[in-house]
């Protein structure tokens, strides 16, 4: 119950960094993208379901506030929740190079995916200039920000996982 | 490992569940506006917190150009002050003109309506989560009398529309954005063409132009683009931007090019939104009122039995 209602306070407070700071410090007017870093790490560090919840949550954040079709940003931070949830079971805490990579890799799918349904099937079919103004630098960008959020996300999720220990009724 | 299997199958289920929603969503929101209305509602929530990071973010921002600029800052000072004077003696030159001005206009019967609009001042506070739109969050929604298709104002220009409402937020797509296409026209010659927003000039603070009819080839670079009256959303008369590159199409037919914005995306903070909504109902009901009355007439004329006398007394109706 506690964990999901940091939880919850997490993604929202997420969200609207995202939406404020991120964008004010945006470099070349690309920002990161912390809603992928959330979703990957809690897969990675919790597995499927709840990379899928946390994805879900972010989706429809993003698609009442800004998108033009409800439940599209949402079905594809659910599959990245989703995908990235089978590396649980091969992943150690303390290394770094694979959430890095993984974020990085979703982060590039997810923006090909946005850029092949809202750009290339509206005509503008022009890839390498998206991939060099917004994609690769995205990419870039959130891999860099990834080294710091993702030691904060472990020491929170630690810290849960050993409140939830103490506990032992509430833990499943 | 009968739990783990147990354990895989309870994520697929959950997956597909949530895949489903989405579906159903996608296809809701593509066919009515039922879900997401009573969602924006209850999203306000958000919003206060929104406006308060940000505030925090313009706060570090500005007082770091302050550290960084302060002895620009004297030096431009002088040069303000010295600029006053001047527009103070040009003002009072131009207060007297103002008044021949307002007779004429009397006179002419031209009624300058973008003047007159009614607007409300709203604060951008958020901005799109990714990269690939320029759409914003404001500070002001229905409870402010805001509603969606509202057109939206800044610097004396055009700014962009408010796509979707929430009780103390709204959201504003501009005129910059990807999706964007504003029906404009050329203020001089009254061609129409369309202004269309483009990701690549962007960079360049450039919107592009695009199915310009221009027979008599009269317009050139600088001319000014206004919204037009032919568009259903925007009201007419809108200063929109400036022509600042124009080429034929190869269709032979028509002209594209682009246009320099007035309004200065970069730095926008306030923005200023048109409480006058485009009534195009009335028309719209004119062109049904219409077609009624001619399918009618065509009934009556195929029934064959009418004189021509009352043939004309239907359509009058």
């Amino acid at each position: 119950m506690k964990r999901r209602v940091i939880m919850i306070i997490l993604i929202l407070l997420t969200f609207v960094l995202q939406t404020t700071l991120m964008q004010t410090f945006a470099i070349a007017s690309v920002s990161p993208n912390l809603p992928i870093i959330l979703t990957v790490s809690f897969a990675l560090m919790r597995g499927k379901r709840e990379g899928m919840f946390v994805g879900a949550f972010f989706g429809i954040l993003m698609d009442i506030f800004y998108g033009p079709v409800l439940g599209f940003h949402m079905l594809l931070f659910t599959y990245v929740g989703y995908f990235n949830g089978f590396c649980y079971r091969i992943f150690y805490d303390d290394d770094i190079k694979m959430p890095v990579l993984l974020i990085a890799f979703s982060d590039l799918v997810y923006d090909l995916v946005v850029y092949l349904f809202q750009f290339f099937f509206r005509g503008r079919i022009s890839l390498f200039f998206y991939l060099r103004r917004i994609i690769i630098p995205e990419v870039i960008y959130t891999a860099l920000i990834t080294l710091v959020v993702y030691r904060l996300l472990l020491a929170l999720n630690h810290k849960l996982e050993k409140a939830e220990q103490r506990s032992v009724g509430s833990f499943v | 490992m009968k739990k783990k299997m147990n354990d895989s199958g309870k994520s697929k289920l959950v997956l597909t569940i949530l895949t489903a929603v989405c579906v159903v969503l996608i296809i809701l929101s593509f066919t009515t506006d039922a879900v997401s209305g009573p969602l924006h509602y209850v999203t306000g929530v958000i919003t206060p917190i929104q406006s308060g990071m940000n505030a925090i973010g313009t706060w570090i921002s500005d007082k770091g150009e302050y550290l960084f600029h302060t002895t620009d800052l004297r030096s431009e000072n002088a040069g303000l002050q010295k600029k006053v004077d001047e527009l103070t003696a040009e003002n009072s030159d131009l207060l007297q003109n103002q008044d021949e001005y307002e007779r004429l206009k009397d006179l002419l019967d031209l009624k300058d309506e973008y003047s007159n609009y009614p607007t409300i001042a709203a604060r951008i506070i958020a901005k799109d989560s990714g990269n690939w739109f320029n759409v914003f969050t404001i500070n002001k929604g229905s409870k402010d009398g805001i509603q969606e298709d509202m057109n939206v104002i800044a610097d004396g220009g055009l700014v962009g529309i408010v796509t979707s409402v929430g009780s103390n937020w709204a959201t504003v797509r501009s005129i910059i954005d990807d999706y964007s296409n504003v029906s404009a026209e050329i203020s001089s010659t009254s061609d129409n063409c369309i202004i269309a927003g483009n990701l690549k000039l962007i960079d360049e603070g450039k919107i592009s132009l695009v199915k310009l009819t221009d027979a008599d080839n009269k317009v050139t670079v600088g001319d000014k683009v206004v919204t037009s009256e032919i568009s259903n959303r925007f009201l007419p008369g809108i200063l929109i931007g400036y022509v600042s590159e124009i080429g034929m199409d190869s269709n032979n037919l028509t002209k594209s090019g682009s246009i320099t914005p007035v309004v200065d995306f970069r730095h926008l903070h306030e923005v200023l939104v048109i409480t006058q909504l485009k009534n195009t109902d009335e028309a719209q009901k004119d062109i049904q009122s219409q077609a009624q009355s001619e399918t009618e007439m065509i009934l009556e004329t195929e029934t064959g039995k009418q004189t021509e006398s009352s043939k004309q007394a239907g359509g009058e109706q």
